[in-house]
């Protein structure tokens, strides 16, 4: 028998199609051919799997091989294939027995001498496989805490070639570890504590982390802004395992693992720099498409600081994922849907030279300047934003005050109450944070007490909000609400909703 | 001399395939038939009606690779030009034919073994 076959997955973005890997060994001058749109780095994998093989103590057979990767309408990329591809020339070099290979996905870049490397992707494919119904898979061991996310899969992870093929012949192979999800405590030198005053940012902090509302921090430099802003995923409650799936998943292609680990609960957080692209902030890339920031920092924090100094348009790209959850990327290679429901806190200078606050005492912009500066935060952008908070200069009384503020396990224990009673109360609403209510239903099962609606009717007549305004106040003063143990927003959740809104003048 | 050695090497393996053949009960029709563009090493002729033009390599180590190797697609190319070639001059033209390659290895100790892969195009 001088054919066989196995399985492998190709991606594209997120979404897994299970491949099949066929070879035929036939009589003929020595030749391979690799079919199914393989792009340049699948086409090497020809010399990386014959070299492995030899190094390996395997007979490369000298004839006409053939490889083919179905469905050969996609278009496959990477070096996953090295793996399958070998296997399945073993099985039809009649040196594994091919029922044994049938039913396994094989996922693995092969280095020369046969050590198996880790690839980009794994999480995401085991769950296409998972969802073909595949049930066993062999994965890189150095990918193997990703995979073990899939609990319902026999994963078996392999450092060496030779040692698949002894497992395959023989059925032996070593225990593997096993990795359990846990929550990992926070980094210790990120807490709450640490930071001195500044109520009004503390307040706006745990109401974003609690209802998932955008904010804007503004001040002078060194009050604070990025303390905070840093602090925001210690006081959010963990991911559960459905988001955790989801994080692992778009962490594994962007393959950012060496800043934060598979298993982890904490809900991520991702701060590009100000002078980012607009491909890096939403994703993209010619040959693979790569989730962009806003991908990674789902179901966490996106933090741009100096929010003013980023390039036109690019804090622009992230007003539709803001609306959707998600990115839809379009290139020549195919459409790619990425998650992207991310808590974004925008950081900035009051002005240029940073100084405009308080009295303005030393600010060397003219008034023009300084109203350009925040201006360049567009009219849209600024509109998606629910709290915008100044920070003023750290007093001389914060600094004295010998007690420190609340540490963010405290924080994160009401953070967790309050969205607890979030929950339930939208449970058969289909949405868990306030950030999500819809604005039909603020108007009529979920409205404010009458008090507080007639105070934003007030506002709306006076022209000092905007109907958007209104609804995002009113989510605002819901998460409120429940950090007070409310029934529904008062008046003085509306109120205090209000001010953290017209934080600044637009 | 490393030169003649080769070339006796090579008359040895054509040597064995010639008999190799008749043994498969082909007619040799003729053996280093040579023009400009090249040589072909056998021609022979099968029971059933067909030419075959046979290439044969011959190697006394696999160190530089298998025998089969040494076709690459140039010379299958240049290969299937030759026997055009015979068939036209020798008034066959629009005959059936194939191209085999045969790989004769030979052991230090003079043993050989034999490799045969008909219709390699």
């Amino acid at each position: 028998m001088s054919l066989a076959q196995t399985l492998c997955v190709a991606l594209l973005g997120l979404d897994g199609h299970v491949v099949t890997v066929e070879v035929d060994i036939a009589d003929g001058l020595p030749m391979y051919s690799l079919l199914g749109l393989p792009d340049a780095a699948l086409s090497e994998s020809r010399d990386r799997v014959r070299a492995a093989m030899v190094n390996c103590g395997e007979s490369w057979p000298n004839r006409k091989v053939t490889v083919s990767l179905s469905p050969a309408w996609l278009p496959k990329s990477g070096s996953s294939f090295d793996v399958a591809i070998c296997i399945a020339l073993l099985s039809a070099h009649e040196s594994i027995a091919p029922e044994k290979i049938r039913e396994i996905v094989f996922i693995g870049e092969l280095a020369l001498d046969g050590r198996i490397r880790s690839v980009r992707g794994v999480l995401p494919s085991l769950m296409a496989a998972y969802k073909s119904g595949v049930r066993t898979a062999v994965v890189p061991a150095a990918n193997f805490e990703e995979a073990s996310l899939m609990q319902d899969m026999e994963i078996i992870p392999m450092e060496h070639l030779k040692k698949i093929l002894i497992w395959l012949r023989t059925g032996e192979r070593d225990c593997a570890e096993q990795f359990d999800l846990e929550w990992q405590p926070t980094d210790d030198r990120l807490d709450f504590a640490d930071v001195a005053g500044q109520m009004q940012a503390r307040l706006a902090a745990e109401i974003a982390a609690t209802g998932g509302h955008h904010i804007l921090l503004i001040g002078p430099p060194g009050t604070g802004k990025t303390m905070i802003a840093e602090r925001i995923p210690t006081i959010m409650p963990a991911l559960d395992i459905a988001q955790a799936l989801e994080v692992t998943a778009v962490h594994s292609l962007a393959g950012t693992f060496a800043t934060r680990s598979p298993t982890s609960l904490i809900a991520p957080i991702v701060s590009p720099h100000h002078t980012t692209t607009r491909v890096a902030m939403v994703g993209g890339g010619a040959h693979a498409i790569k989730p962009g920031a806003c991908s990674l920092a789902h179901n966490g924090v996106l933090f741009i600081d100096e929010a003013p100094e980023c390039p036109s348009g690019v804090l622009d790209s992230l007003r539709q994922p803001l609306e959707a959850g998600t990115i839809t990327i379009a290139r020549s290679i195919g459409n790619v849907t990425f998650p992207a429901q991310f808590l974004l806190v925008l950081a900035a200078n009051p002005c240029p030279c940073g100084k405009f606050s308080g009295r303005g005492r030393n600010c060397t912009c003219s008034s023009q300047q300084v109203r350009r500066y925040l201006g360049k935060l567009s009219g849209p952008l600024m509109d998606r934003i629910d709290m915008r908070v100044h920070l003023d200069p750290v007093g001389r009384l914060d600094m004295a005050r010998n007690e420190l503020g609340e540490s963010s396990a405290l924080i994160r224990q009401r953070v967790i109450a309050a969205r607890a009673i979030a929950a339930t109360r939208f449970k058969s609403y289909g949405w868990s944070l306030n950030s999500q209510i819809p604005s039909r239903a603020l108007r009529t099962i979920f409205k404010p007490e009458p008090a507080a609606m007639n105070f934003l009717h007030e506002e709306l007549e006076s022209e000092h909000i905007t109907a958007r305004g209104l609804h995002k106040i009113a989510r605002v003063g819901w998460t409120l609400a429940d950090l007070h143990g409310h029934e529904a927003p008062t008046l003085a959740d509306i109120k205090l909703a209000n001010s953290l809104r017209s934080g600044i003048e637009q | 001399m490393q030169k003649i050695s080769n070339q006796r090497t090579g008359a040895f393996g054509e040597e064995i395939v010639t008999q190799y053949l008749s043994a498969n009960h082909a007619e040799i029709i003729e053996r280093n038939w040579r023009i400009r563009e090249g040589e072909i090493d056998i021609v022979a002729l099968y029971p059933n009606g067909i030419f075959a033009f046979v290439e044969v390599k011959t190697r006394s180590s696999v160190a530089f690779g298998h025998p089969f190797e040494a076709i690459n697609r140039d010379k299958a190319r240049r290969m299937q030009r030759l026997a055009l070639g015979w068939l036209a001059t020798h008034g066959c033209f629009g005959c059936d034919y194939q191209i085999d390659a045969a790989a004769v290895l030979i052991a230090p100790d003079g043993s050989h073994s034999i490799e045969y892969r008909a219709n390699i195009l």
